[in-house]
């Protein structure tokens, strides 16, 4: 490289104003109302009257220029030039002319990108990088969430679904993916196996030993070098001290799982926002299409179609029906590991005579 | 460079597992990353095409991290080196660059563009729109050509985000920008205060990392209470704007079994009552969960005294396990650059408190929770009230100042 003569402009992120649609900015902040004409099509009317359709399609989310520059193509031609992302991978096109609708959806369903992810239906996975680009994965995510968007092809393209549903991959317990209302997260199911040949000379031992929820990693040495020890009893096998320390290596090709949680909700709409909770574990990470994996969470969304009411999310109606037949309806089953053991433990128990029979 | 344009690079080795993945009705990365080595003859993404089929078959990753950056900046390059590079020579270095993009994830075609095509000449040509924290997230490229990818991205006017200990890449919902429903200006928020804090994205100086996100009403559509430290949520003070007529209209549409079963049942605090065949709401019993108005959005909307609502601590699962955000600025105008930087000042006391409190790796509500919400309020300069908390404390064992005397309003 030649020297360098370019001085960084430390100039942040860009305004939002030059990205926006001419309609969006010529009505910013002066919305109205708005309707959804059919999955995927959103109708935004502004106080001016002034109309703005959106039409949103799922993604591959890992894409490569050539995709990228075919939804700019379609932009240009249907969307004066202007699209956007949510924060589920979906992408977004705005037009205020109706009469593009129809014809943008139908270039983007020819690319092979569905139309849908509105109101109540099933919305894209958020998910993490996995084998692909992560340093401490235990699983791949884009595999994850192709193979159960596969299955999930027909809630994303319909809205049937009692209220929307946001899923989330994790693959390593860290959980990047977030809270859903229904997240597959990395299981791991043993301590970590240490690699005291390399420990002293890539990590840093004091920040590792404090990397531990559970205080289960000491100091030790080994054949005369300083080292880490675990304390395997109290390790939870959560592998945050593998993010510190490449040696304490979590990662298995057999004893890292899947584990489905439920009933994560961001919004603030009826009940208050929530974590999810643990409903089934010990599923094998089995690439490349983790049927298992697709099967518990087919299961799980067939039983909240079937009974959930308008309105509810999936977290909300489980606290209607309760636990016991959650259980009963998606054919889990409940076992001792999903009694909180940790902080808090005590809030989660039924401190109560309501028991449903 | 790890571009090649003869036909020798164009060539796909086998990868059988990763092939299954090119069935089913959505959108494969499989057959898009095929598509672009055939097209493009990109080597390094073959190369992570071939190690990613090693990682189908073993189970287990091959990337670690080191040190690649861009000069004057400590963050904002992700690097990657393959742990097996003589098995997968083409894939020995695939560094990700984040970008940070708009507030709300909006481009043009033309700014998009810019990226793909300066992104063509440096880098592997794959992206993810976006990560988890809002990046554009431009995945692989060796380390040779990191500087001058960014030179000629930073021309363009974009700049890296936040990675490691900063205040990472904000995130917002699409805000005024479409919806009705934005109660603040969320998308000239996160544009202000990440603006401001541009110095702590790109030089990691803070315990562990700090996130911003925005959302312009309590429908939280950027899950900041459950993902952000900082989350930035629009709402009202005052009454729940009705139009009379759409709220008939909408009678008249759904009936009254709907308006029964699906607002007024739904309010969690039982606001709303059934006066007349109609709705009235008792606002001053509202929490502003946003459902009726999510509902009949018609007929319904925020009212007319907007601002927003500061709740501070949300983040992930390491270290203590999940934390949502908590209330410490029940409500605070958003309108003027005064009220603005009033917020920034506030947030900066409550950076600058955590930077003295915390331990290594600790966000501020795994801080806050162990030190106390007292000690971070008063540092922060607020005043206590009862918003902050669900309820009074329950826990019998507390203390107090000795000399404390409730003042206590006669009601007579």
């Amino acid at each position: 490289m030649e020297k360098r003569t370019y001085k960084t402009e430390e100039s942040g992120l860009h305004h939002h104003m030059e990205m926006l649609h001419p309609v969006s900015q010529k009505n910013y902040g002066q919305w109205s109302y708005h309707e959804r004409p059919g999955p995927g099509i959103l109708k935004h009317v502004a106080k001016s009257g002034d109309v703005l359709f959106t039409v949103r399609a799922g993604t591959h989310r890992q894409v490569t220029i050539p995709i990228v520059r075919r939804l700019c193509d379609l932009a240009d031609k249907y969307a004066d030039g202007h699209l956007r992302w949510t924060i589920r991978n979906n992408v977004e096109f705005m037009t205020p002319n109706e009469a593009n609708v129809a014809p943008l959806i139908k270039e983007l369903e020819a690319l092979g990108h569905p139309v849908g992810g509105t109101g109540p239906s099933v919305s894209a996975i958020a998910h993490t990088q996995g084998w692909l680009h992560c340093d401490i994965p235990a699983t791949d995510a884009s595999g994850v969430a192709k193979s159960v968007m596969d299955a999930l092809y027909d809630d994303f393209v319909k809205e049937e679904m009692p209220n929307r549903v946001r899923l989330a991959t994790s693959c390593c317990e860290i959980n990047c993916g977030g809270q859903a209302d229904l997240a597959i997260v990395v299981q791991h199911t043993r301590p970590p196996r240490i690699n005291h040949s390399i420990l002293k000379d890539i990590c840093e031992m004091p920040s590792t030993v404090a990397r531990c929820p559970v205080a289960a990693i000491r100091p030790t040495t080994v054949n005369g070098k300083a080292s880490l020890m675990v304390v395997e009893e109290k390790c939870i096998y959560c592998g945050a001290c593998f993010g510190a320390c490449p040696a304490m290596e979590i990662n298995h090709p057999d004893h890292s799982k899947f584990a489905v949680w439920v009933g994560g909700k961001n919004s603030n709409a009826r009940s208050k926002p929530s974590n999810m909770r643990l409903v089934c574990h010990g599923l094998d990470n089995n690439p490349p299409r983790w049927p298992e994996v697709t099967q518990v969470v087919k299961n799980i969304l067939g039983a909240y179609k079937a009974g959930g009411r308008d309105w509810e999310r999936l977290g909300e109606w489980i606290d209607r029906i309760g636990w016991k037949r959650f259980f009963e309806e998606t054919g889990l089953p409940f076992d001792k590991y999903m009694i909180d053991s940790y902080r808090h433990a005590r809030t989660s128990f039924n401190q109560s005579a309501h028991i449903r029979f | 460079m790890s571009k090649q344009p003869d036909d020798a690079g164009k060539k796909l080795n086998p990868t059988p597992l990763l092939d299954e993945l090119e069935k089913g009705p959505w959108p494969s990365f499989i057959s898009g990353y095929k598509e672009w080595i055939q097209d493009s003859g990109n080597t390094m993404t073959r190369g992570v095409l071939d190690q990613l089929q090693y990682s189908y078959e073993t189970k287990m990753g091959y990337w670690k991290g080191g040190v690649v950056g861009v000069h004057g900046y400590g963050a904002g390059v992700i690097s990657r080196y393959s742990m097996i590079p003589d098995k997968y020579p083409e894939a020995k270095e695939f560094h990700t660059m984040r970008i940070q993009p708009a507030p709300g994830l909006h481009y043009s075609t033309a700014k998009l563009r810019d990226i793909l095509d300066i992104w063509e000449k440096y880098g592997s040509g794959l992206l993810s729109m976006h990560g988890q924290t809002g990046n554009l997230q431009l995945q692989g490229i060796d380390q040779d050509s990191v500087q001058e990818c960014f030179d000629e991205l930073n021309k363009k006017g974009w700049d890296l985000g936040g990675a490691g200990a900063t205040v990472r890449t904000g995130a917002s919902c699409v805000g005024p920008a479409r919806c009705e429903m934005a109660c603040y200006d969320s998308l000239d928020a996160h544009y202000k205060v990440l603006s401001y804090f541009t110095d702590l994205v790109h030089r990691p100086q803070l315990p562990y990392k700090a996130k911003f996100k925005f959302s312009g009403c309590p429908n939280d559509c950027s899950n900041s209470i459950q993902r952000a430290d900082y989350a930035v949520i629009g709402t009202w003070k005052d009454e729940i704007q009705m139009d009379k007529a759409e709220v008939e209209a909408f009678i008249a549409a759904k009936g009254v079994d709907y308006l029964v079963n699906n607002v007024i049942t739904r309010c969690p605090t039982n606001a709303i009552t059934m006066e007349n065949g109609s709705m009235e709401i008792n606002n001053s019993d509202c929490v502003r969960c946003m459902h009726c108005i999510n509902v009949m959005p018609k007929a319904l909307s925020p009212g007319k005294e907007r601002g927003i609502s500061l709740l501070v601590g949300g983040k992930g699962h390491l270290k203590v396990g999940n934390m949502l955000g908590s209330v410490m600025i029940p409500f605070l105008k958003l309108e003027t650059q005064e009220d603005m930087e009033g917020l920034i000042d506030i947030i900066d006391r409550m950076i600058d408190w955590w930077s003295e409190e915390a331990l290594d790796h600790e966000r501020i509500g795994e801080c806050i929770e162990r030190v106390g919400m007292v000690a971070f309020l008063e540092a922060a300069g607020l005043e206590t009230t009862i918003d902050m908390v669900s309820h009074p404390r329950d826990n019998p064992y507390f203390k107090a100042d000795h000399d404390h005397k409730p003042q206590i309003k006669s009601m007579a």
